[in-house]
């Protein structure tokens, strides 16, 4: 009976995720042409080619300050939007919608936004930062300004899913703690640091796991509408390049190698996330 | 649900029923073409279909190139590929090693018994899709190359000649002085960085870009663009940025609009960006040949194609293959091709087609339109025939990666394109050892 009852999951995890998942591996241990019309095992070939490739070990790096970031900006900007719309009084609704917009945006669509803003001398950013402050923004050549933007459009994307799970975190807080703190004297900050924080850290632990499962699959879109991965190569990160290599240029195993590295250092990361991150969560 | 499956099943049921009285064959036509390029395509197909009653072309828009083309390679995984596939040219040697997948146009044209002389044809377009055997392995649909536009408003401004386009580069970076002094904030710009720059460059000046005639002799072709001359162009490329008179604007296609509001006077891209330019510019523009340096010998010889050409896949039936063929035929029409190239400004590709239109005074009309053309209409050498690379999407991406480091001042040009050539040469390698594995 157990066994019958988890069944249906079973498939579904099976078909959408195992399934899936050993393709790719078969995949990753094979040289294929893009037709399919010839396959021949290569071992470890894909990954040694892989490995010896020194951009894609920069990409490594890229990945780790693209994902930190998208993370922790994503993470502290969301849940300053959801303490300060928890405070709201009236129109609380209205907030609250118009900060959860974004969700709605496909990733690609949120790329061109952005990069229709910040356009080298068209865009109204670039230009007003141009008019106003003397600063030449042009993400084309400066790579701090092509990480800036895709950060920005990446965080920007995410926060209305945050800020859902922080605004219901922060209601499940029983008013009374805060009340009972406010009688005592504590100021806004002092509450918020003491007592709705630490209530909070298991949500937020929760969302920190998945912003940087965000980070390292979801923004490929946003990064191929935006700076492609340039200048050089400064914003490809990993997953930018399973898709470029796979879906462009048709290097299937290749590709496939990539997607099982990116596998694992996420199975790793999560687990470690789990294992030392998870101890300082108070439930 | 149950109602809906049922009302499938009738649909399918009525589908079948009526399909014999038609007993037309329908030929699956996967294309990339957006905007008005889709109503030409769309057009194209009415009319062929108007014009017969055995066949019925369905045109349809999967993607741009990239997209369609993965898309197909999907469908051909599962049995079910269209019959034919537009391809732009840089996917051209993937095809070609997909023996397996492609039927050679030169073999549907000729078991369907339809007339077809692949001498119609310009010889710089053609020979680019045509095999080392002589076959014609696809048929050449919309086609372009580069050439240089400028502003001529922006000229007469700077005290320059407005009539007078700059020939060559020396003449490019003088004019560019100019405006510069004028206060232009972006003299010269440019769009797809390895195809006019390297690319079509190197055939400009009859000068190889990759060993194997840049890859019509095989897969073993390995990158060249490592000669004083390439080195050259860049350095130079590289010193008109430092002085602002080259302003980088973006991979691909990007750039065009910075030449269309007025930024940028002088612009080299795809003579395929005219439409844009006609429909945009608020100035006088000029339309001229892409410049070079004169003291190359053999140079200017021929630009390099771009654009797509249409495939046939493999496994279909004999009388959709005549349907393909017969289809082919109607596209080959001088009168089509030559209101296809007044209606999108890709080069007519026979020279009949040219012909006609230069007796219909179009030319005279729009001057400048003829520029690709001239620029291609001519007898090539082996060195100017095209080029022809597997993996050509990730090699293209490395130079634009690369040559992006010239431009941020982060590496030397001999520097980048040294880089360039040893990880496009590794992406030849891996092109090389599947098509291999294939051919086994």
């Amino acid at each position: 009976m157990p066994w019958a009852l988890l069944a249906p999951q079973v498939a579904i995890v099976s078909v959408f995720f195992f399934w899936p998942a050993a393709q790719a591996i078969l995949q990753s241990l094979q040289v294929e042409d893009s037709f399919g019309l010839s396959r021949q095992w290569a071992g470890l070939e894909n990954f040694k080619t892989l490995f010896s490739d020194a951009a894609y070990l920069e990409s490594f790096k890229t990945t780790a300050i693209f994902s930190v970031l998208v993370a922790v900006l994503g993470i502290a900007v969301s849940l300053m939007l959801a303490v300060f719309a928890d405070r709201v009084v009236r129109g609380v609704l209205f907030y609250r919608t118009l900060l959860i917009v974004p969700y709605a945006v496909a990733p690609a669509v949120a790329g061109v936004l952005w990069l229709f803003m910040f356009s080298p001398s068209i865009g109204v950013v670039a230009y007003g930062l141009s008019k106003f402050f003397g600063f030449e923004w042009n993400h084309l050549l400066n790579s701090n300004h092509a990480m800036t933007l895709i950060v920005a459009a990446a965080v920007w994307k995410q926060i209305s899913y945050n800020f859902l799970f922080f605004v219901a975190g922060l209601q499940s807080i029983p008013k009374s703690l805060v009340e009972a703190a406010a009688i005592d004297g504590a100021r806004p900050w002092r509450r918020f640091w003491s007592i709705q924080f630490p209530l909070l850290t298991p949500t937020t632990f929760f969302l920190l796991v998945i912003n940087m499962v965000y980070a390292f699959f979801d923004t490929f879109a946003i990064i191929d509408a935006t700076t492609s991965g340039g200048p050089g190569r400064d914003t490809v990160i990993l997953v930018f390049k399973v898709y470029i290599d796979g879906i462009k240029g048709g290097d299937i195993g290749g590709s496939a190698a990539q997607s099982v590295v990116l596998m694992l250092i996420v199975v790793a990361l999560t687990v470690l996330q789990f294992r030392y991150v998870e101890k300082k969560v108070s439930y | 649900m149950k109602f809906k499956s049922l009302a499938l099943a009738a649909g399918v049921v009525a589908m079948a029923l009526s399909a014999p009285a038609h007993a037309q064959v329908e030929i699956q036509w996967w294309h990339s073409m957006t905007g008005g390029l889709n109503e030409w395509v769309n057009d194209l197909a009415k009319q062929f279909n108007d014009s017969q009653k055995d066949y019925k072309v369905v045109a349809t828009f999967k993607g741009n190139y990239d997209e369609s083309m993965t898309a197909a390679m999907a469908a051909f995984r599962s049995g079910n590929a269209p019959h034919i596939l537009q391809v732009f040219e840089v996917g051209t040697a993937t095809m070609m090693a997909a023996k397996g997948a492609v039927k050679p146009v030169g073999e549907v044209m000729k078991q369907s018994g339809v007339a077809f002389d692949p001498k119609a044809y310009v010889p710089a377009v053609s020979a680019y899709y045509t095999a080392p055997s002589g076959e014609m392995m696809s048929f050449p649909f919309n086609s372009s190359t580069t050439i240089f536009y400028y502003n001529k408003d922006a000229f007469k401004a700077a005290g320059l000649d407005p009539n007078k386009a700059p020939s060559t580069w020396p003449e490019v970076v003088a004019a560019a002085a100019k405006l510069k002094a004028n206060g232009s904030k972006c003299p010269y710009s440019t769009s797809w960085m390895s195809w006019v720059h390297l690319e079509s460059f190197s055939l400009w000046h009859n000068t190889l870009f990759a060993t194997q005639n840049n890859g019509f002799g095989g897969p073993s072709a390995r990158l060249a663009f490592n000669s004083p001359l390439h080195l050259r162009h860049f350095e130079n490329l590289a010193n008109m940025a430092k002085q602002g008179l080259f302003v980088y604007k973006g991979r691909a296609s990007v750039a065009v609009p910075s030449f269309v509001s007025g930024e940028c006077a002088m612009f080299t891209g795809s003579s395929g960006s005219y439409a844009d330019v006609a429909k945009g510019a608020k100035f006088a523009y000029g339309l001229a040949p892409l410049p070079y340096y004169p003291d190359v010998a053999g140079a200017p010889q021929n630009t390099a194609i771009g654009g797509a050409s249409l495939w046939v896949m493999s496994g279909k039936k004999a009388p959709e293959y005549k349907g393909v063929a017969e289809f082919f035929k109607f596209l080959s029409n001088p009168e089509v091709q030559s209101a296809s190239h007044k209606r999108t400004g890709y080069l007519p590709i026979t020279t009949a087609a040219f012909e006609l239109t230069e007796k219909s005074g179009f030319y005279k009309e729009k001057p400048g339109t003829d520029v690709a053309v001239t620029q291609m209409i001519r007898k090539t050498t082996d060195k100017s025939r095209g080029i022809r690379l597997g993996n050509f999407v990730q090699i293209r991406t490395i130079l634009d990666e690369e040559t992006e480091l010239i431009w941020s001042g982060k590496k030397e040009p001999k520097e980048a394109l040294e880089s360039a050539m040893k990880r496009g040469n590794e992406q030849l390698e891996r092109f090389e050892k599947a098509s291999k594995a294939a051919a086994l």
